[in-house]
């Protein structure tokens, strides 16, 4: 069986590129594309934990299977939002929607 | 499985029966042309809400655990439902020209309905659910107006953030199932040990939860979130959302993270002091009135983490529930005046435009006067007592010769020191209304019932609950 630290290498990277890709990425979809792999970093991490560590029970699969159904929820009306931005502005670059500033 | 659990949640159920109450309404009339007596059904359907939260049901655990519920949360309950009666009752002259007000009211009971899910988790599965019913449909609110550019600029900042920070607060959580095996709070609780795991899964879970609250290293998203957002929208995020999530952090911090208090209260203090003092600063060069209260809403975030600092679990949950209740009657009142002064100004909120506003508009000027001394924290408005309150707790069982205790002496201190600060930019508003001279101030208007109806109870709150001691004794009895 795999350790389960490599596991927790994987998603240790997984849950850097994200932030990474969510600091640095000027466009709005890519930026949610990003949040989403950190959404799934973490739910490697509970399947892992739940799989190798405390095979008695399913709360860490249940916690995932919640996660992404969420997630789905939020991605949708996340993109709702994007496409009402881009109908204001015509462009989903985090540089053009700066319509306030300080 | 017992189904008679579902009725022993009762304020959950209250609300999940305005849902289903204010769905119904708005199917069955769709079609008649104006519906006056919307705003009022759901106003009253809250207030409603508000008196069976007050319902005292005692300490309950229900679900194998997944839901708790004790009088502390109870209380906290019903302010929030209080706040939100406000908000609604506030919001009439605007949801009803956007056209959707059946649909904003539903949106504003259903992010309720979340924070009061998230408030009596059990469990940090639960936990995450409320927080994201109360995110998501927040979400939408803050888009509300469709066809202003601010708005979806705000609301893309907003669910981005919100998402980006549930992703890191779950990485924390992920990391504590890691350690422990379990997700059930009293669990976490008994076999708590401060090992590196643990110490990262709470950094991570306080940062998450700081950008809910926007503490300040995660604030980068208040001011053009609270500025783009509708008027009614934004006060509703600067204090229901704000208190819920507070709450929930403080009663997490406690009762899971217990007996880690060292670490946390290092944490805690640094991140208090950064609020309170960078927002002040930034909030004295604003010149745009809702990003102005962006910036006192995070100091004030602040102020409410501040009772975290203390080490008695009695005072501190009832200091910030004091807070939270004094806060939101404040904040609402502003919130209530930008926003009919926003629909006389054609949509601007500059605090120049408030220029000779006491001419014109003497009354509502001298409210929102009295507002700003009970944010300010000036003595005979509730304002100064809260803050005097949490102050108190922030000190409880600090010993002054101890490391942590002459830190947590010295953070109080700042936070004494900022309220000053926060004096200065409040009332320039106050001058710009009563000392500014202008040629041409806001032309004299006559606010509508509801509004008036809105500032009468937010006042009445103002002058008495901190006059009337019996306000603090019956949240400090009840906890």
């Amino acid at each position: 069986m795999i350790p389960v630290g490599y596991f927790f290498v994987l998603s240790g990277l997984l849950f850097f590129i994200g932030v990474f890709g969510f600091v640095t990425r000027r466009n709005l979809v890519a930026m949610l594309i990003s949040v989403e792999l950190v959404l799934n970093s973490v739910d490697i991490n509970f399947a892992a934990f739940n799989r190798l560590l405390f095979p008695d029970g399913y709360e860490g699969m249940f916690f995932t299977l919640f996660s992404i159904g969420v997630s789905a929820a939020e991605s949708a009306v996340a993109l709702a939002i994007i496409i009402n931005v881009y109908r204001h502005f015509h462009s989903d670059q985090v540089n053009s929607i700066e319509n306030m500033k300080l | 499985m017992n189904y008679s659990d579902f009725f022993k949640m009762i304020p959950e159920a209250s609300l999940i029966a305005i849902l289903i109450v204010l769905f119904v309404a708005d199917f069955a009339t769709a079609k008649t042309e104006e519906r006056k007596w919307f705003n009022p059904l759901a106003s009253v359907l809250l207030l409603l809400n508000t008196f069976v939260c007050l319902y005292p049901m005692g300490t309950q655990n229900l679900f194998g655990g997944m839901y708790e519920t004790t009088p502390a949360v109870d209380v906290m309950k019903a302010i929030l439902s209080m706040g939100t009666f406000i908000v609604v009752v506030q919001s009439r002259v605007w949801a009803a020209k956007s056209g959707k007000e059946a649909e904003f009211y539903m949106l504003i009971v259903s992010t309720l309905l979340g924070m009061f899910t998230m408030m009596s988790a059990g469990n940090f599965l639960m936990f995450f659910l409320g927080l994201e019913m109360a995110s998501v449909p927040l979400a939408c609110t803050v888009a509300f107006d469709m066809y202003r550019k601010n708005s979806a600029e705000g609301a893309a900042k907003f669910i981005l953030t919100a998402t980006f920070s549930s992703g890191v607060m779950l990485y924390g959580i992920s990391f504590l199932y890691g350690q422990f095996g379990t997700l059930y709070f009293a669990d976490i609780a008994t076999k708590m040990q401060a090992t590196p795991l643990v110490i990262m899964g709470l950094v991570f879970f306080f940062s998450g939860l700081g950008f809910k609250i926007s503490l300040v290293p995660f604030h980068f998203w208040t001011a053009d979130t609270y500025q783009g957002a509708p008027t009614t929208v934004t006060g509703y995020l600067s204090v229901i959302s704000k208190g819920a999530a507070a709450f929930t952090l403080l009663s997490i911090l406690f009762h899971v993270f217990g007996d880690m208090m060292e670490y946390w209260h290092v944490l805690l203090m640094i991140v208090v002091v950064l609020s309170i003092t960078i927002a002040n600063l930034f909030a004295v060069r604003q010149n745009e009135l809702k990003r102005f209260m962006a910036f006192s809403s995070i100091s004030q975030a602040g102020y409410i983490m501040l009772a975290a600092i203390g080490n008695n679990w009695a005072n501190s949950v009832a200091a910030l529930s004091y807070y939270v209740l004094i806060y939101v009657v404040a904040n609402m009142a502003v919130f209530t005046i930008i926003s009919v002064v926003e629909q006389n100004n054609g949509g601007k909120t500059n605090i120049d435009d408030y220029n000779g506003f006491y001419q014109t508009n003497p009354r509502l000027s001298f409210l929102m006067t009295l507002a700003m001394f009970s944010l300010g924290g000036i003595p005979p408005f509730a304002g100064m007592f809260s803050k005097f309150f949490i102050f108190m707790s922030g000190v409880n069982g600090a010993d002054i010769n101890t490391t942590m205790g002459a830190w947590a002496y010295g953070v109080v201190f700042i936070a004494l020191l900022n309220t000053v600060i926060s004096l200065y930019y409040y009332l320039k508003i106050v001058k710009a209304m009563y000392i500014v001279r202008t040629d041409n101030p806001l032309p004299t208007f006559k606010s509508d019932c509801n509004t008036k109806f809105a500032l009468a109870i937010c006042m009445a709150g103002i002058l008495l609950f901190g006059v009337c001691s019996f306000v603090y004794e019956w949240i400090a009895a009840a906890v």
